[in-house]
């Protein structure tokens, strides 16, 4: 028998014209309108609760719901957000809160991704090093601020090492049982074809291993975000927490409010193109929500 | 010429104790021979193959090829599992491709398409394993194996996930794969027509520990109808061997 009538025999044409060749002309142009229209439902259904806040928010401002002295009106948040946009201070707070998130966020991924490597490949390592990370992590992370402003004071190097531990633990954690969850049978395929150490590293343990380390570094930067909020209101002179502690001290809720909401716009933004970047290079899962996604 | 000198395997159980997996099995297997080793489940036929594959160290006695001692995994042998066990990562043909790391580019190239096109998958090179069905992984899974162009090729079990409709495309399609590159086949099976129709001997195994109860050479020629007196007859024969009436 030939090959190519058990290719035929196996799939159904349906299912081999996607894959294999393309629609005919007018039926890509019917999916074309209908991924249009869902691109605009995603692009849509997400902003209808902000706005609708907005929209409450805004409302009950104006029908005197609200005391003026605790909750001011959109339009004030916005107008002190215009003046510290027109000074220029709010750039330079949001690029210094970014740039300690950065740094805290990379050391913290740094020795998440040297240690998580370390106890999920080596059993040794694992025996000797994960009581004592596990331990750390049990220890409520905010307790660890009076020693660092004893050690390293209120500046910079504390708060990028609050940071950091706060980034540390989802990507440790993530890692080190991603690694020892590959599964042994794709493994087992590497030794058989002749691979070397290094190659199955390469070649089936980072790759098996990148779904869960992605998972960790997403939740890493969400908690980078959390502690780097706390590390300003722990005494800085600068970013956004520091404006926030600055609105609460001078008694002005709009400015507190404006850091709020560029907080969540910018934990929101980071977060989704981290999420991008994961779904491109995790593209060949075969999962329910990879699903959903390459079917939009 | 593939050769078992008393092969035997034991595993530590819980107290640590040595308990006996597979009793010492002699076997030569010549050059271009199809063996398949027929069983009942947990008599050590899977463990045998692994020994063949250089997975496993056997406890005692040697596994040689052309009198070269196997000691790990080697370039001359490649294995089909009763999985695909594909890299669900890379494509098909970067598949194929993990088999064949060490040769140059080129020549990657070249095996891939031939054995892509071998096994009717020439369309799904760029395709990711999730969206294959059993079957089509599973000849992803063999022609991973031959772009190796091993001497030998083991098989465990490969087709037991199958349906009967698509299994026997599959034995007959890699009866032909066979017939035309002559490799040396043992594949291990739980299906006694599997074995009578592909075979020129099938090794009997029983018993736990596993036991060579006996070998069958079967000097038919091929392709055996299914059907047949004789296929009918020596798979009675065999069912009476395992005692499963
Ligand atoms: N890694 C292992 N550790 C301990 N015991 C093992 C191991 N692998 C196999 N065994 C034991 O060896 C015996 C033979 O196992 P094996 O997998 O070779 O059987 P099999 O003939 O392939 O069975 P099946 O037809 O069900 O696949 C079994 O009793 C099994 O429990
Ligand atoms: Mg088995």
């Amino acid at each position: 028998m030939s090959s190519i009538d058990i290719a035929e025999a196996e799939t159904t044409a349906g299912s081999r014209r996607s894959i294999a060749k393309g629609a005919a002309p007018e039926q890509a142009r019917s999916m074309a309108a209908a991924a249009v229209r869902r691109a605009l439902t995603r692009a849509i259904l997400p902003l209808l609760v902000p706005f609708g806040l907005l929209a409450v928010w805004f409302l009950f401002s104006r029908w005197g719901v609200f005391d003026p002295q605790l909750m001011p009106a959109p339009a004030e948040v916005a107008d002190e957000l215009a003046y510290l946009i027109d000074d220029g201070t709010l750039l330079t707070h949001i690029l210094v809160t970014v740039e300690r998130l950065i740094w805290g966020f990379a050391w913290g991924a740094l020795a998440a991704t040297a240690l998580g490597a370390a106890t999920g490949y080596s059993r040794l390592a694992r025996t000797l090093l994960d009581p004592t990370i596990q331990a750390l992590k049990a220890v409520p992370s905010l307790a660890w601020v009076p020693l660092f402003i004893l050690w390293f004071g209120i500046f910079e190097t504390s708060k990028i090492t609050l940071i950091a531990i706060g980034a540390f633990f989802p990507i440790y954690l993530n890692l080190m049982t991603g690694i020892q969850d590959v599964d042994r049978k794709l493994v087992e395929v590497g030794r058989i074809m002749g691979l070397n150490q290094f190659q199955l590293v390469w070649r089936v343990l980072i790759p098996a291993t990148l779904p869960a380390y992605l998972t960790g570094l997403r939740g890493g930067l969400a908690l980078a975000w959390m502690f780097v909020v706390a590390a300003e209101l722990m005494g800085a002179s600068e970013g956004l927490g520091f404006l926030m502690i600055d609105g609460q001290m001078t008694g002005r809720p709009a400015i507190i409010i404006g850091a709020l909401i560029l907080f969540a716009i910018a934990g929101k933004l980071s977060d989704a193109a981290l999420g991008r970047f994961n779904a491109r290079l995790l593209r060949w899962q075969d999962s329910f929500g990879v699903q959903e996604h390459s079917k939009s | 010429m593939l050769d078992i000198d008393t092969v035997s395997k034991s595993f530590p159980d819980d107290a640590g104790a040595d308990r006996p997996a597979l009793e010492p099995v002699n076997l030569t297997v010549g050059e271009h021979k199809i063996v398949s080793l027929l069983g009942t489940s947990g008599c050590g036929k899977s463990t045998l193959l692994r020994i063949v594959a250089g997975l496993e160290a056997p406890t005692t006695g040697r596994v040689s090829i052309d009198g070269a001692h196997v000691d790990g995994p080697s370039r001359e042998i490649a294995m089909v599992f009763q999985e695909p066990r594909l890299m669900p990562w890379l494509t098909v043909a970067e598949n194929v491709r993990f088999g064949i790391l060490d040769l140059p580019k080129a020549e990657q190239k070249d095996r891939i398409a031939d054995v892509l096109d071998k096994v009717g998958l020439a369309d799904f090179q760029d395709a990711f394993p999730k969206q294959l069905s059993g079957g089509m992984a599973q000849r992803v899974g063999i022609a991973r194996a031959l772009a190796r162009q091993p001497k030998i090729l083991l098989l465990d079990e490969p087709f037991s996930a199958l349906d009967s409709f698509t299994r026997q495309k599959l034995q007959d399609h890699l009866l032909s794969l066979w017939e035309a590159d002559r490799f040396t086949m043992v594949f291990v099976t739980h299906d006694i027509e599997e074995a009578v129709v592909l075979s020129d001997r099938i090794v009997v195994l029983r018993g736990q520990p596993g036991r060579v109860e006996k070998v069958l050479d079967l000097d038919w020629p091929r392709p055996r109808a299914r059907t047949a007196a004789r296929v009918q007859e020596l798979k009675a024969e065999i069912v009476g061997l395992l005692d499963l009436r």
